[in-house]
């Protein structure tokens, strides 16, 4: 199960945090501080794993972004790299070529996203199609006095 | 993608978002959110009603503010409010500041179950959702409490919508993983682990994780699973790559859910039904083979979605361990990788490939990889690949290879990060002793060790060098040669004068007769390091120079000066000059017989105390005391409180004197376990001695004979009970306290007690090292016959043991009948990568149960005559393999658990005894005769009866 799922530019400014544990503030904080640091100061080359604590840490850079995830130590490492492929080609498909800003901006809509592919640090639904299908009913909906829908 | 739905027009939201990132400073920043934070304060303390949209707005401001790091303590109630708001927007961010921002505020808890509950039951889809994210997402106890039988409700009920379910799923994990008393699977078991069999996908995808979870926690209620997962498996990989549709991902069909499956699998042993077993099989060659296949694109997404499925299999093979063809190929798949140009390959392929060494069907075939591995260690630009690799060589080292390994691993400590030195350096101390075939060669490496890397050299290992070089006394004169000529380097590090100081002090004389390595070379070298030395080492200095005055009576005159003199006599610090002082005072006033007694050569340590063990007893908890330890507490306080033993050695005397934790405290932690000092305590570890070989005979009719000896039928997936396990089981039998096992990792206490049928055993659990185990798990099983005799029931325990830390857990046992097999431990966890797995005996023995019953000698000889039948009697005629002293044999006799009886025998050099054996199903009475004799052997007759 993915324990933490972390978004910070090169500058080190976190852009996104979802937690799948209940951890105190202090503590994401410390964990956050900790890992951007370790992260940020590795080489372009070098692998995308690492161990840390008891935990495996999974990260990969899109542009100015970094995407970090931190996943227990039987899960699998290649198949997180690619949700967090999949995650940014979501956001990439729904902002229409995404940038930092867009998330910055719109960053409650990053939330819903990651709500929608992972629920509780599994994957909940891979397909882009039916992902990208419920965020756009939602905004459907948006400011629309929703009717009760049949099943 | 239209451009409305990118935000819904909250734009002074956006005009916030903006002001703050054109803030050039930190203040300027923080200034301008707590004019903001004023600002949202006062809107929301106004008269005036907000509206939907501006309650919206600034809540998404705090928690925008919120997520820049700044703590937020207001606004919780508006945000609740939204949760109930119509409009979809501001529900939607109210549930969001809700997931993010949780409080533990009972009364807003209540507030938002309430909104919670009624969008549950709206029936609308996309409602229910957000509603079952936010459950998801906080997962409190109280959530739980609320809703953990309504999701399994809307999980399997037949009109819910595919996305609902999915949500439902995985909420229902998380309310578990959390609360786990309170989601009562029961009645909807089946139902759940048929939705393996959805036809959405998406459905399968979130359910099978839940179900995992379960399979873990319960695995004979969901085993239905298996077979399940296995047809969906086969099914996804002999798919087209275009079957799936859009789960399919850049060519590959399924690749989520194809882990998710094989992961499943790893929850439980290889199928039985053969059709299954056979579909399975061919499912992981066909990964294989595909492996091998032309990529279908470029693109790194489908080999990475190719290769996490690879791996998992590879996985599972390694987890059933049953294969050896499968294993074979996938280790020399992963060997194929190692020189792969992805990095990630080359390190997942070590990672794996640590875990393939320790399965015997595949152990050969890694180490044929040896020298890619070290030429790994040596070119990796990458720590953490160096990293598995220095793991996969400790994996993989064994007799054939350990030399070459050792030395590639000392070579690369010269240059190793410093983030990893001290694990390697444990590592190399640890493969140095396990594998050491001469022990010069085990002495080269320890003291290239510290040569190397002092810093990162623990006391235990530089303790064990000395252990080992006091108990071998083939290696004595060669260490001794070998730390002098170490010590004449111009700088060597001061665990290399601790052990120098030591080795000579007891064994310089073995070099002596060399002019070129005299006593007073000796001495000047060890003291030429003197004045750049800590206190504690200048301590052990100090007793290595009385040692020498008692060694070589011509340094005599130059240590006494040296001690006499005004930095060491009148040395501030109070040890070293009580060191001196009594050292000094020693040496002028003891005869030279005294000083040759008090100053005698170190007694040999036992075999198995090694002081890593040490480390380990310091840290352990209050109440988790295992009774070697009390032994050995009760031996080491006599020594420090016995004061009248002083003079008997230099160390001891020294460290009897010292108040605070002293450096000399070092010596005498070695010291204490020697066995000069163990003579008191002796009563307590004569009974294992002398029963150690004749216990497994033990002289009761109940008992096989066999007893623990009879290998039980090896279960497929746990490791196969150790054998040399079996010595230390055979100890048991006439005790319930001990150390059960032990290896260089590991180390396993027991405690345990038996009343009637029940017995309660507690396993103390000890981590030997100074690094973390992961995934740490036990299982008790009762092989065969013995589930229908004996109940076992085990709590769970911690899945990580923190390095030099104990973990407990209790056992209670039931005895249902008569039995002759021991119950299985078997221990799995990871160390540095490697997973270890173990499986024990568990000591627990018809014996146990025992009820002692006193008889007259008439009643006795009645009841033995009765007996007559060959069932009923057992005789055995075996040598007694220490020497026979009754006390000792009486003590043996009362730890079996039967009653002693005096004045039955008429001939009172004969031991004669009665219990009754307590099962739930029935008493048996025994009664035992052993007849010494003194001459020849010692015949045992006994005699069970089965009582009304």
């Amino acid at each position: 199960m993915m324990q933490f799922m972390l978004l910070f530019s090169r500058q080190g400014k976190l852009r996104l945090q979802k937690w799948y544990v209940p951890l105190s503030d202090k503590e994401k904080k410390k964990i956050t501080r900790e890992l951007v640091q370790t992260v940020l100061a590795r080489k372009p080359k070098m692998c995308s794993f690492l161990e840390w604590r008891d935990l495996k840490i999974v990260y990969k850079r899109y542009a100015s972004l970094y995407f970090c995830c931190a996943i227990e130590d039987q899960d699998n490492e290649l198949i997180t790299l690619e949700i967090i492929h999949r995650y940014v080609e979501l956001l990439d498909k729904y902002f229409g070529s995404v940038c930092e800003l867009d998330i910055i901006f719109n960053f409650e809509k990053a939330y819903f996203i990651l709500d929608e592919f992972l629920l509780g640090g599994e994957a909940q639904e891979t397909s882009k199609k039916n992902v990208l299908k419920a965020i756009e009913q939602a905004d459907l909906l948006q400011e629309v006095r929703p009717a009760p829908l049949k099943p | 993608m239209p451009a409305v739905s990118k935000g819904d027009g909250m734009r002074g939201l956006a005009v916030f978002i903006s002001d703050i990132r054109n803030c050039k400073s930190k203040e300027a920043e923080i200034k301008r959110i707590n004019k903001e934070l004023a600002n949202i304060r006062s809107k929301f303390k106004g008269d005036k009603a907000l509206d939907g949209y501006s309650k919206k707005k600034y809540v998404c401001k705090l928690l925008f503010i919120f997520l820049l790091g700044h703590d937020i303590d207001f606004g919780h109630m508006e945000a609740v409010n939204l949760l109930s708001s119509n409009k979809y927007t501001e529900k939607q961010i109210g549930y969001l500041f809700i997931s993010v921002l949780v409080n533990s505020n009972s009364e807003l808890i209540r507030l938002i179950n309430n909104a919670i509950k009624n969008d549950l039951s709206s029936r609308n889809p996309t409602f229910m959702c957000l509603a079952l994210h936010c459950i998801a997402n906080v997962g409190s106890r109280e959530m739980a409490e609320a809703f953990a039988s309504e999701i399994p409700r809307i999980l399997v009920a037949g009109d819910t919508m595919d996305s609902v379910k999915q949500s439902a799923a995985l909420c229902l994990l998380r309310l578990y993983k959390t609360s786990p008393d309170l989601v009562l699977m029961g009645e909807w078991t089946s139902r759940v682990v048929h939705l393996l069999n959805d036809q959405h996908m998406g459905v399968v995808t979130a359910a099978i994780s839940l179900i995992t979870c379960l399979s873990q926690k319960n695995p004979d209620e969901f085993k239905t699973c298996v077979s399940l997962a296995v047809s969906r498996l086969s099914r996804i990989v002999s798919s087209a790559s275009t079957d799936l549709q859009d789960y399919t991902y850049y060519f590959v069909p399924a690749p989520w859910l194809s882990c998710k499956l094989l992961r499943l699998l790893q929850c439980y042993p290889p199928p039985e039904d053969g059709a299954v077993k056979g579909r399975l099989v061919e499912c992981l060659e066909t990964i294989l083979n595909k492996a091998q296949e032309p990529p279908k694109s470029k693109k790194v997404q489908h080999s990475n979605a190719k290769n996490a499925i690879l791996f998992e299999a590879i996985s599972l093979i390694i987890h059933y361990d049953s294969e050896p063809n499968l294993l074979v190929r996938a280790c020399n798949q992963l060997g194929q990788f190692l020189q792969h140009r992805e990095t990630n390959l080359r390190y997942l392929a070590l990672e794996s490939m640590c875990t393939l060494a320790s399965s015997e069907f595949s152990h050969e075939a890694v180490k044929t990889h040896i020298e890619t591995v070290i030429n790994a260690l040596k070119t990796e630009r990458d720590v953490s690949v160096r990293q598995r690799a220095a793991d996969l060589l400790y994996a993989m080292c064994d007799r054939s290879n350990a030399k070459q390994i050792v030395a590639e691993m000392l070579s690369y400590l010269e240059t190793a990060d410093y983030s990893i030195r001290e694990e390697m350096v444990l590592k190399v101390a640890i493969l140095a002793e396990k594998y050491a075939v001469d022990y010069s060669w085990y002495v080269d490496t320890i003291l290239n060790l510290i040569r190397i890397a002092g810093d990162y050299v623990s006391e235990e290992v530089w303790y064990r060098v000395i252990q080992i070089v006091i108990n071998r006394d083939d290696v004595q004169g060669y260490a001794a040669k070998t730390v002098f000529e170490a010590l004449q380097a111009p700088a060597c590090h001061e665990n290399m004068v601790k052990v120098g100081g030591y080795i000579l002090g007891e064994f310089g004389n073995l070099i002596a007769g060399d002019p070129r390595s005299s006593p007073l070379v000796q001495f000047n070298l060890l003291h030429s390091k003197f004045h750049l030395c800590s206190v504690p080492t200048r301590a052990l200095l100090l007793s290595a120079y009385i040692k020498f005055i008692n060694l070589f009576p011509e340094t005599k005159a130059t240590i006494q000066e040296v001690l006499r003199c005004d930095s060491q006599i009148r040395n501030s610090d109070v040890e070293l000059q009580q060191r001196a002082v009594e050292y000094l005072k020693l040496s002028s006033i003891a005869s030279t017989d005294v000083l040759a007694t008090v100053l005698e050569e170190m007694p040999p340590f036992p075999e198995r105390e090694s002081s890593i063990l040490a480390k380990l007893k310091k840290k352990k908890g209050p109440g988790a005391v295992s009774v070697t330890e009390l032994e050995d507490g009760k031996r080491e306080s006599g020594e420090l409180n016995g004061s009248g033993e002083r003079g008997q050695d230099a160390a001891a005397m020294a460290a009897s004197n010292a108040s605070t934790p002293s450096p000399s405290a070092d010596l005498l932690g070695i010291r204490s376990a020697a066995p000069v000092n163990a003579a008191p305590a002796s009563a307590g570890s004569l009974l294992v001695d002398v029963f150690s070989e004749v216990g497994p005979a033990a002289p009761s009719g109940a008992v096989n004979d066999d007893g623990f000896l009879s290998s039980a039928p090896p279960s497929e997936d746990p490791a196969p009970p150790l054998s040399e396990a079996e010595e230390l089981l055979n100890k048991f039998v006439c005790k319930n306290n001990g150390v059960l096992f032990e290896n260089q990792l590991l180390q396993i206490g027991i405690k345990s007690e038996y009343r009637q049928n029940l017995g309660r055993m507690y396993l103390f659990y000890g981590n030997k090292t100074s690094v973390q185990f992961a995934s740490f798990s036990t299982t008790v099983s009762c092989p065969g016959e013995l589930q229908n005799q004996l109940n076992v029931q085990s709590k769970p325990v911690e899945p990580l043991v923190e390095g030099g830390a104990q973990i407990q857990q209790v056992l209670n046992i039931e005895c249902l009948t008569d039995f002759s097999d021991a119950p299985l431990l078997n221990i799995k966890f990871r160390y540095g990568g490697a997973l270890q797995n173990l499986t024990l005996k568990l000591p627990v023995t018809i014996n146990k149960f025992f009820q002692p019953t006193e008889m007259a000698s008439q009643d006795f000889f009645q009841r033995w005559k009765q007996l007559s039948q060959p069932q009923q009697e057992a005789q055995k005629i075996f040598k007694a393999n220490h020497s026979m002293d009754t006390e000792v044999i009486k003590a043996k006799l009362l730890g079996l658990g039967m009653a002693l009886l005096d004045n039955v025998d008429p001939n009172p050099e004969n031991y004669v005894c009665a219990g009754v054996v307590q099962t739930k199903s029935q008493q048996v009475g025994c009664l035992l005769r052993l007849e010494p004799n003194a001459q020849a052997q010692v015949p045992v007759p006994a005699a069970g009866l089965p009582s009304l």
